[in-house]
């Protein structure tokens, strides 16, 4: 079939222009979905399934379609999975059939098929258990090759994307005749309205099934609507945007289609919406049911409405004698449709015992044979229909006859679109008459304020006749203006005029007593290729559930999320049960309604605004002079500063031999700084610190550690009493936001009798710290305050200017060497750098990184929060119980160091280790093993390596470890067997490697 | 995503803008305490479907923690009230018996 002679309402028929599919060249008009283009020009198979690979055809003409899936464009443009009904033609767009290989055509898959007796419901659980190396072997590979929807890009996205933030009052979705409608109500009544329709174009299916509303037909009176809503400033509509998420407190996310984005060009390509609204009016319409029949899958078999929409939208149809199969009055719009387009209708199947609406009448008088208790036994046909066995529906499929077809327009009923009601907790009611779940007005999702906030309108109710539709949307427009706070106005809603339609006979199975020969070939899940059959295997195998039915045979699972095969699947399964359909239940519904792509939701987060990044004030300095960057915490600090020749393990050995010998310079600005000021910040920070921090001197400074209430060591630092009321608390660099908010939080919400305030200052200062032998030198070569050893001992600190520059200077070291970190304000921090390598000049003074400061306070023994500590280690466990008080009444943490179990001598306690072979570095976390095994048959571990480094002070390797028993263990050999069956022996030693005496660091 | 508003500044916000802070009105068991009761304080939680009062903090605004009275179940919430007390004020208990009549009440 190619174009029909008239019609085609969604494309323009003057204009036509070429796309590619699987390499042949394809005409489309402009306005065609690619789904239409297939169509008209011949296209049957577009698709294969998942599992058998059968050939597929397109079913439906919008997001419900479960088989046209493409890839489409290639290389960096390459995007899989893109549902052919909804996507609009570009011009010279190339498309690529998926699920199949070699060809769309010949497919080696298709031998699943001819197994498939053996790939039965579950069969990824009962055949890939035993034996368990042919999963790697044999399975995986072979899975990988034939499976798979769709191809993974290989190159980065070109596109960009956006997001936006939208708050409205109303938030209508769903453009067909009850959403415009409600939108008209809403925003007359003053209202700020949002209405997003999913496809390019608004108007629903009443495009198509034209209905008489107020005197005009409805695509006239949709027109006129739309006009009257793009007059209100109050109302916005975006088309081609699919709500794809309701969440709490009437929060929605939506992707827009661009309308402006092309491919290269500057347009974001899709659009995320992030929309809170007062009241969301759900207008999403209804769903059309596929039959469940033998040969229902093969292509040219499709639903109804859709078979209308192909002929009516984009003149075009799938064949030229199409059989229509129903249990409902609706589908003989399409046999009528068919009829005054030209197309064969040989007869009409109605499985209902009589056909006596308006409808079949129409039909009827058009000279079309209907026949009733009439069901499809089987359709013929591998890759395209041929002819159609017609049985009794109330048989066992016995033939009546058999009539040469070469397409199928089945209807089995109407779903209403209840996901969106559905996803932030909306209850649904079991209808009987139109065997359908629908909305319960009574149990809608409620928001912060207790009330409702989602209110369905139209055929998304279950009201699936127009005039109701139109009625209830005209009352919820109403409702949802007034719970925003709107008085809308009074007067009559328009109304719909439809041909009355009889009442509809659930069809599950067709027909009804169809052998196991016949339901083996009935399809439930169309890409997923799950059979009536399998699910009452699944049945009979205990899986009663509905979500278990689900998971165990992937009904449901696939890209359309069970749009089509939900309902059925779940008949079955309550046919197989023989319990009734609402008491079986439905299985959840999630957000997102339609996929959505990963990269609308990351935005604009890509690359460097992925996470921010924050800077010293030298930053721009050590980027220019070698540094070899880390991520530390949210900051980058340099690992080393690499010269020319220099390996990264070179530049970090000539940093620290330099400190050690001469003098070196690190940007310690990134340690937390947190100001804690008040007539009760002393007893505050001895409730914070394990430590007694109120006993400090004005002018003095005092390591201290923090605990949990758990009583495990989480930050430490050094504390510097700045004033009778106020201290500054040095965190670790990644702690300062945390151990910020932990202050606070215990000021706020238990200690809020104490008069405290806390700042966090950590960006305020620059901190460098001059580090070695002639550090003083240096410091007083620059001029200014009095840094001598009686001036300025270890561990107090001073103000006054350096170079000029305001400094507050600290006697405290974490390398063992006499040292100062300065702090002055972050402005001056490069000119404070800058100074300092000038009069360091004389001294041979250079910059060392954070690798070298490791390596240096690993060779003193000085623990690293991170390292030494995981969220499960106390400071008892470290040797630091000298900085756990016992004289304070309180603290946090004290209760937990209490229990028995931190004090048992079998915990594991922090040791040196020293490797018998002087070279051999310890890998991070290499396990401690003893002969042996555990209670579980293991390895007998009793501990692991915390740091480890190779010590060019020492030229030996050393290491930090956590070891059972470890402070009874000194001078111990354990062994750590690594990977390769190398075994490094190291000896228990004490952790301080170097200066034991600390007599460098006290000059 | 919930919306809640700040006692302090005022501000309702996105539940991005706050910080959960788990059950509120948990009744510290320091130095001293018995072995189940500094079990509970660390471990225990009512975590109910219902009525519940939370710790938040409005972390990317003011910075002030305070609590919320809100329905887990339903999601609605019944108010928001400042950290600084041991129990939650009268109002939004009355509130909340008004509502539920057959909340047991704060324990
Ligand atoms: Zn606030």
């Amino acid at each position: 079939m190619k174009r029909l002679p008239t019609g085609g309402r969604l494309i323009d028929r003057t204009t036509t222009f070429d796309m590619i599919f699987n390499s042949r060249r394809i005409t489309a008009h402009p306005g065609d979905t690619v789904a239409a283009a297939l169509m008209a020009n011949g296209e049957r198979m577009v698709g294969r399934s998942f599992k058998y690979h059968r050939p597929r055809g397109i079913v439906a003409s919008g997001a419900e379609e479960p088989n046209a899936l493409m890839n489409m464009g290639e290389g960096e443009w390459l995007e899989p999975n893109q549902r052919s009904t909804v996507t609009p033609v570009v011009k010279g767009q190339s498309f690529e059939s998926q699920n199949h290989w070699p060809s769309l055509e010949f497919d080696v898959g298709v031998i699943n098929a001819k197994l498939s007796r053996f790939f039965p419901a579950g069969f990824y659980y009962k055949t890939f258990m035993r034996p368990r190396w042919a999963w790697k072997h044999l399975f995986e590979p072979v899975i990988r090759q034939s499976a798979g929807l769709g191809k993974a890009p290989d190159q980065p996205d070109p596109d960009s994307y956006e997001q936006f933030y939208a708050y409205t009052d109303v938030l209508i979705v769903g453009g067909g005749i009850a959403g415009l409608h409600a939108a008209l109500e809403a925003g007359r009544a003053g209202a700020k309205v949002l209405l997003l329709e999913q496809n390019p174009n608004l108007g629903g299916r009443a495009l198509v099934d034209v209905v008489d509303i107020d005197g005009k037909p409805s695509p006239d009176w949709i027109a006129a609507t739309i006009a009257a809503l793009e007059d209100m400033p109050n109302v916005t509509i975006r088309t081609a945007t699919m709500a794809a998420g309701v969440f709490d407190h009437g929060y929605v996310t939506a992707q827009e289609q661009v309308a402006t984005y092309t491919q290269g060009s500057d347009a974001p390509r899709h659009r995320l919406w992030r929309i809170r609204a007062t009241r969301i009016i759900t207008a999403t319409g209804a769903i059309e049911r596929p039959l469940t029949f033998a040969g229902n899958d093969i292509p040219g078999v499709m639903l109804a409405a859709a078979v209308r929409d192909y002929a009516e939208l984009y003149a075009t149809a799938p064949g030229e004698r199409t059989i229509i199969v129903t249990n409902n009055d609706d589908a003989y719009r399409t046999a009528l449709t068919l009829h005054s387009a030209g197309i064969a209708v040989p007869v009409v199947l109605d499985a209902r015992p009589e056909a006596t609406g308006t409808l079949p009448e129409q039909a009827r008088a058009a000279g079309i044979r209907i026949e009733t208790n009439a069901a499809i036994a089987k359709v013929h046909g591998k890759r395209k229909v041929t002819s159609v066995d017609i049985c009794d529906h109330t048989g066992a499929g016995d033939v009546r006859e058999t009539i040469p077809c070469d397409s199928v327009a089945m209807s089995g009923g109407w779903s209403p679109v209840v996901h969106l009601w559905s996803h932030c907790g909306g209850k649904l009611n079991w209808d009987e008459a139109n065997a359908m779940f629908a909305p319960d007005p009574k149990r809608p999702p409620t928001g912060d304020d207790g009330e409702g906030f989602v209110i369905p309108a139209g055929s998304a109710t279950g009201d699936l006749h127009a005039t109701q539709a139109l009625a209830n949307a005209a009352e919820a427009g109403r409702q949802a203006a007034i719970e925003a706070g709107f008085t809308p106005s009074v007067g009559a809603a328009p109304l719909a005029t439809a041909p009355t339609e009889y009442p509809m006979l659930p069809v599950w199975m067709m027909p009804i007593n169809a052998p196991y020969k016949l339901r083996s070939k009935a399809f439930l899940d169309f890409q997923n290729d799950v059979k009536a059959s399998d699910v009452a295997l699944a049945a009979r195998e205990g899986f009663t559930s509905v979500e278990h039915t689900k998971r165990y045979t992937t009904l449901g699972m696939a890209t359309d999320q069970g749009k089509l095969s939900n309902i059925n699947g779940l008949a079955i399964l309550a046919e197989s049960l023989n319990t009734p359909i609402p008491q079986v239940g439905t299985t959840t519904f999630r957000p997102p309604y339609t996929p959505i792509s990963l990269a609308a939701i990351a935005g604009d987060a890509r690359g460097p605004l992925f996470k921010p990044t924050r800077k010293t004030a030298m930053d721009a300095w050590h980027d220019a002079n070698g540094a070899d960057w880390e991520p530390v915490a949210d900051w980058r600090r340099p690992y080393t500063y690499v010269r020319d020749g220099e390996t990264k393990r070179d530049a970090v050995h000539r940093e620290i031999l330099n400190t050690r010998n001469h003098v070196g310079m690190l940007d310690a600005s990134t340690l937390g700084k947190i100001l804690v000021k008040g007539p009760d910040a002393g007893k505050f920070l001895d409730l914070i610190y394990t430590n007694m921090m109120s006993s400090l001197a004005v002018g003095k400074c005092r390591y201290g550690l923090m605990c949990s209430e758990n009583g495990f060591l989480f930050d430490d630092g050094v504390v510097a009493r700045l004033s009778e009321d106020s201290f500054l608390c040095h965190t670790t660099s990644g702690g300062s936001d945390r151990v910020h908010a932990w202050m606070e939080e215990w000021l706020q919400t238990e200690w809020w009798d104490l008069q405290v305030y806390t700042a966090n200052l950590t960006e305020q200062y620059a901190q460098i710290a001059v580090v070695g032998p002639d550090a003083r030198n240096v410091l007083e070569s620059m001029g200014g305050m009095n840094v001598s050893r009686e001036a300025l001992p270890f561990m107090t600190f001073a103000e006054g200017e350096l170079a000029g520059i305001p400094a507050r200077a600290y006697r405290i070291s974490f390398s063992g060497e006499l040292s100062y970190e300065i702090a002055v304000p972050a402005s001056r921090g490069q000119e404070f750098w800058d100074a300092a390598l000038a009069a360091g000049a004389a001294h041979s003074i250079m910059p060392y990184g954070t690798e070298a400061l490791h390596v240096m306070r690993a060779e003193k023994g000085f623990i690293m929060i991170g390292d030494e500590t995981d969220g499960t280690v106390t400071p008892l466990d470290l040797n630091l119980g000298w900085a756990v008080s016992k004289k304070k009444e309180d603290f946090i943490g004290k209760r937990a160091l209490e229990r028995e179990f931190f004090h048992r001598t079998d915990r594991k306690q922090l040791v040196g280790l020293m490797p018998e072979n002087p070279d051999d570095v310890l890998p991070d976390g290499a396990h401690a093993v003893e002969p042996g095994t555990n209670i579980y048959g293991q390895k007998n571990m009793i501990g692991h390596v915390t740091s480890t480094y190779y010590s060019p002070t020492l030229k030996h390797g050393i290491a930090m470890a956590l070891i059972k028993g470890g402070a009874q263990r000194l001078g111990e050999t354990l062994s750590f067997p690594l990977e390769g069956g190398k075994v490094i022996k190291a000896k228990i030693v004490d952790p301080v490697f170097y200066d034991k005496e600390g007599a460098r660091q006290n000059v | 995503m919930l919306k809640l508003t700040c006692p302090y500044c005022g501000v309702t916000g996105e539940e991005t803008e706050f910080h959960a802070g788990g059950e509120a009105h948990l009744k510290r068991f320091g130095p001293g305490s018995g072995d189940e009761d500094f079990t509970n304080y660390l471990f225990s939680r009512k975590n109910p479907r219902g009525v519940h009062f939370e710790r938040w903090r409005h972390q990317y605004g003011c910075g002030k923690w305070f609590h919320a009275a809100r329905d887990t179940g339903t999601l609605e919430v019944f108010g928001t009230y400042t950290a600084q007390t041991g129990e939650p004020p009268a109002d939004i208990v009355a509130k909340i018996k008004a509502k539920r009549p057959e909340w047991e009440g704060f324990a």
